[in-house]
């Protein structure tokens, strides 16, 4: 699914898309564009990062799919299995395992805040993926858009880094600050 | 106990969260007018979950901080402290506000925002019958683009521009701009510290009584926002909602600094108790 909602300004595009990316998509979506996910999304921060990297690294399978898909730099904040708030986290700290995760599962889609490197860019590049800022701080606004938590890993490594899948809708404004073709904003 | 109880403290933590200070609401309305593009609808975004949060009494930001406590009491120290610690402990399942302090280490999560030296209370002495409690949450996006520095005497004023300038600069859209800059000058490295997170529990309007520190917070502001970092870095006239500076005398052959940066949530509340009631302030 995609639809092109209208221009914002000359070359700004607003996408509604669901969370089962392709490279067609990718290679249409410019920086500036901005996007709003219906599907799923998995949280990913530090050592959800950590973790994948280290099993991908030995050969070993991770225990959810990400090929194609849409990955989360955020720590939500839940009561029971209800999200209350759940804004991104700066994803610079994730800058030096990004590359090899996007790599090594083949994902197409990364939400955060603050932007990211050389190195992510390089990598948004060669694998066709982007980049996106959900606006950092609006946690409540988040929380607003994810339905539903569909399931939960690692929480062993404390509720803020597990790896939660939410299901969401018309989750945005993700502000698109790198494409798969070089160019950032910043 | 009619005095400062846990049932206070845990619902000033839930206004803290769930409710911003007026005067940082405000700024941000009166700021959205200039942005324009992207920037413009992030403030969008920024203004539109403020009241959302309000609303539902939920967390601004899932990021819920480590949350500070500034006490000023009289001898009643040791007691207080059970009480905030308990407050703590309900607050992480009632409010709900994240469960964020991990072993440095080993980074295990025990999952009640305690653990050692948790709270972080700091003490200070009042006269007997009055209690005050400012309270400060504060999140590592921003926390962590925060710098210390020890600067030469020589380098002066300017040096201190330099170096809130730099780190500023450095911070860039990480820490959830427009962000309150608050500086500690002076003092010893940990004094230094201890005034940049008090000029942030000053209401945002409230200029610095001295003169000296009073120019230089102003033209940190203007300096700051010429940079044109913009709100969440996509450029724009609005880098610093504002600039507090509080001081200390310091030693001849130093300058510390704390360049202490806080994102636009800035989230602050007191509880005050008179001697008679006790009550939650803004």
């Amino acid at each position: 699914m995609e639809k092109k909602l209208r221009l914002l300004g000359e070359n700004m595009e607003i996408w509604k898309l669901d969370t089962i990316l392709n490279d067609e998509i990718i290679e249409k979506i410019s920086i500036g564009d901005i996007v709003y996910f219906s599907g799923i999304l998995f949280t990913m921060r530090d050592m959800a990062h950590l973790r994948a990297v280290e099993l991908l690294r030995k050969g070993e399978y991770l225990p959810f799919d990400l090929k194609n898909r849409v990955i989360y730099h955020c720590g939500p904040l839940l009561k029971g299995l209800k999200v209350v708030s759940a804004g991104p986290t700066t994803s610079m700290r994730m800058e030096e395992l990004e590359e090899e995760l996007i790599r090594l599962t083949g994902l197409k889609g990364i939400v955060g805040k603050g932007g990211m490197g050389e190195k992510t860019l390089n990598a948004l590049k060669k694998y066709h993926c982007i980049y996106m800022e959900f606006p950092g701080g609006a946690g409540a606004l988040a929380a607003k858009q994810i339905k539903n938590v569909k399931e939960v890993y690692w929480r062993d490594l404390g509720d803020p880094e597990a790896v939660w899948v939410f299901e969401v809708k018309d989750f945005g404004p993700c502000i698109v600050t790198m494409d798969s073709r070089g160019n950032k904003i910043r | 106990m009619n005095d400062i109880d846990t049932d206070i403290i845990v619902e000033a933590i839930r206004k803290l969260e769930c409710d911003l200070p007026e005067d940082i609401e405000r700024k941000l309305l009166e700021i959205r007018e200039k942005e324009e593009g992207l920037s413009r609808i992030v403030v969008d975004s920024i203004i539109e979950n403020i009241k959302y949060a309000r609303e539902e009494k939920v967390p601004i930001c899932q990021d819920t901080g480590i949350i500070e406590f500034f006490v000023k009491c009289s001898k009643e120290f040791k007691k207080i402290k059970k009480v905030i610690e308990e407050a703590i402990r309900r607050a992480v399942k009632e409010v709900p506000i994240r469960a964020n302090t991990v072993n440095p280490f080993t980074r295990e999560n025990q999952g009640e925002n305690l653990g050692r030296f948790h709270p972080i209370i700091h003490f200070e002495y009042e006269d007997d019958g009055f209690i005050e409690i400012d309270i400060l949450a504060k999140g590592a996006g921003s926390e962590n683009v925060s710098r210390v520095y020890m600067l030469d005497p020589l380098k002066g004023i300017k040096g201190i521009k330099e170096a809130v300038i730099d780190t500023v600069r450095k911070a860039d859209g990480k820490p959830c701009p427009p962000i309150i800059v608050g500086i500690g000058i002076g003092g010893n490295m940990e004094l230094a510290i201890h005034l940049s997170k008090c000029a942030l529990l000053r209401p945002i309007n409230q200029r610095s009584s001295y003169e000296v520190a009073r120019n230089l917070e102003e033209e940190l502001i203007e300096e700051i926002n010429n940079l044109g970092i913009g709100p969440m870095g996509f450029g724009g006239k609005t880098t610093a909602l504002n600039v507090a500076i509080e001081w200390a005398h310091c030693h001849t052959a130093s300058l510390p600094l704390c360049v202490n940066i806080q994102c636009w949530a800035l989230r602050r509340i007191s509880i005050l108790y008179d001697g008679k009631e006790t009550k939650i302030v803004r």
